[in-house]
């Protein structure tokens, strides 16, 4: 295993209280996979990933059954070691927002030359030269490195961000939605490149590719996971997530999603929004909102269990799984739990 | 940073300021002076206190500007072209400094107490806050009376009071700067503390930074004059401020409109050239500025 996350929570102090951002959280990434996390936006994405890139405010508390690296546990490793030997060398980061993570007034070069001084001892020439091979690996022209971002266009700024995170030649690569905000020839054109890169490299390359947008996760991931409200609702092989889902939460974002069998198909989303992270959810966090949801589920806190050979769900009613998934097609099942919210 | 970039930086500062005409008039201006003020040895005609006379021998005193005396003499019979010369020396001088001084510090605290923010930003804004409440001249008073006449007490307390307004201001606009994506990314890839406030948010508070650079400038060499036309400056190092004084208290005010006119005049050049300046580089800043 190549990064193992058990039991995972951070929350945030604040003055109006406890805010549990990522609230249990377990996974792992074998190496040369690709895990798919997906979730809407605030459900503790963000916070997952800088929790493992070390980039919490001061606000925040970790704690975790288990994160370890390579066997390695990161919860004991200080910063400063954190920073010369995983950081980048290991675990790199291809941020949010192409668009604003590049400074407009350096040269894109420049910072990538910046990434990989800050972590090696090569000389500035070896260190521009490098940039330039990675600049053609990932399809930009070398002469592009003396460019300011602003001279580039959204799909150049993520090559030369997914370029970057190549540096280094890390073991695992964190994309935090690497093709929001690009129109949908250039995040197809992204995630071939994502793939080549996978094929050529040498050193197997895991990636952890964290999105909403369900149709990227469902074409490059291995694994899925699903999280919600800061806890991990599911988590299989690609397949069986979408062939057969155990929790009533993935169900329900399957209908939200059109499919290319049946375009027709009315789209049902799920009714309500997402509880408040800082109040106390005893049971469970989807009971609000799950038409399945019966009173027992907001008594306990549903364990994360194995319901098949690595397949996890975060479901006390999962033996009734096969009704579920009969009735979540139906638009009628889930508007009934709107009257019942 | 390599040769060619620092280059270009360059070229992209002319351009800023040839932009308009105003800040071509100003950059003549401040190049005329500070060439004046390097080369005042070669270009002074006579001494400052050497005591010229008439042809006939008599003392060539409070004469008005003629083919012998460019700028007239003063009330001792001095040149004032020459006086005017050296004196250009000594404000560019404490001009220059001053404002360069303060800005660094200025720049500095704002920086860090912008970046860092928390405890340390609470003592850097409080420390402001009360030389705030400083006054310059008494400050200044209080200084030669403790130590004595010399331009590097008039120096040190512009410093002290200038630096205030720019860390304020920038201390402002890193905080804006701090919160960006690109910020975010930078400390992502193992950026430390130093490069990130000088490599990554000091490049983009530039124009800000030019800005106040220019406007501490202008400040200093206007407190300068002031201290010195009230008597608080060195006297050996005649400044304009140090011209009109000597004006002053040889009570010819009245009648010498040339021994008033070339420093003041100079004073108000300088600082407006330096004002100009400043405007070019605030529409940098504020784009805004630039539709009207």
């Amino acid at each position: 295993m190549l990064l193992e996350i058990e039991n995972l929570r951070t929350h945030y102090q604040t003055e109006k209280g406890t805010v549990k951002a990522v609230d249990g959280v377990s996974f792992s990434i074998d190496e040369d996979e690709v895990f798919g996390l997906a979730g809407e936006s605030g459900c503790g994405k963000t916070t997952l990933i800088r929790t493992i890139m070390r980039l919490l405010p001061n606000s925040a508390r970790v704690l975790a059954d288990r994160l370890s690296f390579r066997g390695q546990d990161l919860l004991r490793l200080p910063d400063r070691e954190y920073r010369e030997e995983i950081l980048w060398k290991e675990i790199s980061l291809v941020p949010q927002s192409a668009m604003a993570s590049l400074n407009p007034v350096q040269r894109v070069g420049a910072q990538v030359v910046e990434a990989i001084e800050a972590h090696s001892s090569m000389s500035r020439k070896e260190a521009s030269k490098r940039t330039e091979q990675l600049f053609e690996f990932v399809g930009l022209q070398a002469g592009l490195t003396r460019s300011y971002p602003h001279e580039f266009s959204g799909g150049m700024r993520q090559r030369a961000l997914i370029a970057m995170s190549l540096a280094l030649n890390p073991s695992l690569i964190i994309m935090d939605e690497p093709t929001t905000g690009l129109d949908v020839l250039v995040q197809e054109r992204i995630l071939r490149k994502l793939a080549e890169i996978r094929t050529q490299v040498k050193k197997k390359k895991a990636i952890l590719l964290i999105t909403h947008d369900i149709s990227v996760i469902a074409e490059m991931s291995d694994r899925i996971g699903i999280m919600y409200a800061g806890r991990m609702m599911e988590s299989s092989s690609a397949l069986d997530i979408f062939n057969e889902p155990f929790h009533p939460y993935t169900l329900g974002l399957k209908n939200a999603f059109p499919t290319i069998k049946a375009p027709d198909k009315k789209l049902i989303s799920i009714p309500g929004s997402p509880p408040n992270l800082i109040e106390d959810m005893k049971g469970c966090v989807f009971s609000p909102r799950c038409p399945f949801a019966i009173p027992e589920c907001d008594a306990e806190r549903p364990e994360f269990r194995e319901v098949k050979p690595r397949h996890f769900a975060a479901c006390i009613r999962s033996d009734h799984v096969e009704e579920f998934r009969q009735r979540a097609g139906d638009k009628e099942t889930w508007t009934f739990s709107k009257s019942k919210g | 940073m390599t040769m060619g970039s620092i280059k270009d930086g360059f070229v992209a500062q002319i351009r800023i300021i040839t932009r308009h005409k105003f800040g071509i008039f100003g950059a003549s201006i401040i190049l005329f002076f500070g060439f004046v003020g390097l080369f005042a040895p070669l270009l002074a005609p006579h001494d400052i206190w050497e005591t010229l006379y008439t042809p006939e021998g008599r003392i060539a005193m409070l004469r008005p500007p003629s083919f012998d005396f460019p700028m007239g003499t003063t009330m001792m019979g001095r040149d004032i072209l020459s006086q005017m010369i050296y004196a250009t020396r000594t404000t560019v001088l404490i001009g220059l400094t001053a404002g360069l001084i303060s800005i660094l510090i200025g720049a500095n605290i704002g920086l860090i107490s912008g970046y860092y923010g928390g405890k340390l930003d609470e003592f850097f804004m409080r420390f402001t806050d009360i030389i705030y409440g400083m006054p310059f001249l008494p400050f200044l008073i209080v200084l030669i009376a403790l130590f004595g006449r010399s331009i590097w007490f008039v120096i040190l307390a512009i410093c002290c009071i200038v630096w205030r307004t720019s860390a304020r201001v920038i201390r402002a606009q890193t905080m804006a700067i701090r919160q960006r994506q690109f910020i975010q990314a930078a400390r992502a890839r193992g950026c430390s503390d130093l490069r990130i406030i000088y490599g990554h948010i000091l490049p983009n508070i530039m124009p800000l930074l030019l800005l106040y650079t220019a406007f501490n400038i202008a400040w200093s060499v206007l407190a300068e004059a002031g201290a010195s036309f009230l008597g608080f400056s060195d006297p050996n190092n005649l400044s304009w401020g140090g011209m009109l004084y000597e004006l002053w208290i040889s009570g010819k005010i009245r009648t010498a409109w040339w021994w008033f006119t070339w420093p003041s005049v100079s004073i108000v050049l300088l600082v407006s050239s330096l004002v100009f300046i400043s405007r070019a580089y605030e529409e940098v800043a504020n784009p805004r500025l630039k539709q009207r």
